[in-house]
């Protein structure tokens, strides 16, 4: 067999690696192992690839590798779990950059070498590539700064926003035009990286707060894509293959998130939610609130039977999962039953609490969607929400003015006592008034998450 | 590139998705955070094209760039893949 056979029957093993390790993923029991076998297929193409273009003897590629995988290992272990949205928008960045750069330099490679003339095909595929990726890696750094903290997390908008957008994306259009055409001419291929980059700011901008679910699946659904453009240019169908499982993941995980907040992807993308809409009649009145301290709180919780937890990212923020993991055990001790209802867009990422709760040892039998646990909250003493706001807010059921009406919401107002843990009345993302908070069964226990929950945990282990 | 080979790897484009299609929308909410980092770092798979671009053996703008790429990409690979496995290993059942 020559050489070449035995390097496409590799790809072909990692490609089918890569599949069986997505598969793997989907369940609890099997996922670390998916997640090793995926590796695994990385590794063989990576080493076959090393072994097909007899770079081995590089020395600065294996350097390249070594440094990338060290600082890749290093931040691996360091980032807190509450960071992981960060963290992701940050690596899927760096895919979109990778990406980029690889069809530059193959652009580079092919403009700088008269002999070579750059067919139809190959510039249509290295335009896409540098478009998909630079607005992948733009956007996703925007993302990393807006959830990091360091630029306004909110929505960003001005008057003329979707015409300026509209016109930057006619001029890409018109530049990878004029690059199929003259793929030789340097100036175009450069202004079209130019501004897509600008364009991969423009569009993440207008996006924020609880929309970066939807924001970090679409980004990290354009890695992928970006990732298959590369393939077409290099003719390599394990970067097809590749490319298009995590493009469709990022594309179901995108729609997840827009169907859990009853809104188009367009609306979302077009940004600024809650500004449009005039305020409703109901949210204009006072809403009445009724304050409980700590010590009323353990009580409550003592002479409960079941509970029923509804985390938000108030909890990330306040990082308060593992007190509420010391809580959860002292109440199964007295026999009180304790359950956690997820939201679908609770947090910042796609499934964002789960990895909390995961991380402070509560089993993940005890996390049940929303669907399987509204049902529940009928029958249940306490409803104790801690840091969610408008996953709860019954005007979306109810208040067809609402800018969230028609969201599916988790059903806690039903529970016989609601306890909110909240730092102050601040409103949610949403920028409405939570109804919630004045109904008479509803009780606001003001304070820091985390403080105040470690403070009801040394008060119920006295009663 | 010719066409006929372009229809190839467009066969292979659209099997695949339908193939993520499939495995992904049956992966309950509860993975959905480590199926990002999971699938974030396959689309480090362009580590395959950064260690292509980065193999001339003269030093050149195309190979600096390549370098570069190739750093980012085994960032995203091993960065990815180990902070989901560090995620996986915390999903414990009931003891």
């Amino acid at each position: 067999m020559n050489q070449d056979i035995i390097i496409k029957i590799a790809y072909l093993v990692a490609s089918v690696l890569f599949i069986v390790g997505i598969k793997m993923l989907g369940k609890t029991t099997t996922a670390r192992k998916g997640n090793t076998l995926s590796s695994a297929a990385m590794l063989i193409a990576v080493l076959i690839t090393l072994l097909d273009k007899n770079v081995l003897s590089y020395t600065e590629i294996f350097v390249t590798i070594l440094i990338g995988s060290a600082v890749g290992l290093y931040i691996a272990q360091k980032v807190e779990m509450t960071q992981m949205p960060e963290m992701v928008a940050l690596l899927n960045g760096f895919g979109g950059a990778s990406s980029v750069l690889v069809a530059t330099s193959e652009y580079w490679k092919l403009a700088h070498d008269s002999a070579a003339t750059m067919d139809p095909i190959a510039a249509i595929t290295t335009a896409l590539s540098v478009i998909i990726g630079s607005v992948t890696f733009t956007g996703s750094m925007v993302a990393f700064g807006k959830l990091k903290g360091l630029i306004n997390g909110g929505s960003v908008t001005f008057k003329g926003q979707h015409l300026l957008n509209a016109l930057f994306l006619a001029a890409i259009i018109i530049l990878s035009a004029m690059m199929v055409s003259s793929p030789n001419t340097e100036v175009w291929m450069f202004s079209l990286l130019f501004l897509s980059l600008v364009l991969g700011v423009l569009v993440v901008i207008p996006i924020g707060g609880a929309d970066m679910p939807v924001v970090i699946s679409l980004l990290n659904s354009y890695s992928g894509i970006a990732a298959c453009a590369t393939g077409f240019i290099l003719n390599n169908q394990v970067l097809i293959i590749a490319g298009a499982l995590v493009g469709t993941s990022g594309i179901i995980l995108t729609q997840i998130m827009c169907k859990a907040m009853n809104r188009s992807l367009a609306n979302v993308l077009l940004g600024g939610f809650g500004q449009t809409v005039g305020t409703s009649s109901k949210s204009e009145q006072e809403i009445v609130t009724k304050e409980v301290g700590v010590e009323e709180t353990a009580m409550l919780f003592d002479s409960a039977s079941s509970v029923i937890i509804v985390p938000g990212y108030g909890m990330a923020v306040a990082q308060a999962q593992h007190v509420v993991r010391e809580l959860t055990d002292l109440l199964e001790k007295r026999n009180i039953s304790v359950k956690f209802a997820i939201h679908p867009v609770a947090g910042r990422m796609p499934g964002h609490m789960n990895v909390l709760l995961a991380e402070a040892n509560i089993p993940y039998d005890k996390l049940i969607e929303m669907d399987d646990i509204n049902d529940e909250f009928a029958n249940t003493d306490i409803a104790l929400i801690i840091g969610a706001n408008d996953v709860v807010n019954p005007a979306a059921r109810n208040n067809p003015q609402s800018p969230i009406y028609g969201m599916p919401i988790l059903n806690a107002d039903k529970a016989r006592t609601v306890i909110v843990s909240k730092r102050s009345m601040n409103a949610g993302y949403a920028g409405i008034e939570n109804e919630l908070f004045g109904f008479p069964n509803c009780l606001m226990l003001f304070g820091d998450a985390k403080s105040s929950m470690s403070k009801v945990v040394s008060e119920l282990k006295e009663l | 590139m010719n066409p006929e080979n372009l229809i190839v790897l467009l066969y292979v484009l659209v099997l695949a998705s339908f193939v993520g299609f499939e495995l992904i929308a049956k992966i309950p909410p509860t993975l959905h955070t480590p199926l990002m980092s999971g699938s974030n770092a396959i689309s480090g798979i362009t580590i395959v094209g950064a260690i292509v671009a980065s193999g001339p053996d003269v030093w050149s703008t195309s190979k600096v760039l390549g370098i570069a790429a190739l750093f980012l990409a085994t960032l995203n690979v091993v960065g990815g893949y180990a902070v989901t496995d560090r995620m996986l290993q915390m999903f414990k059942k009931k003891k």
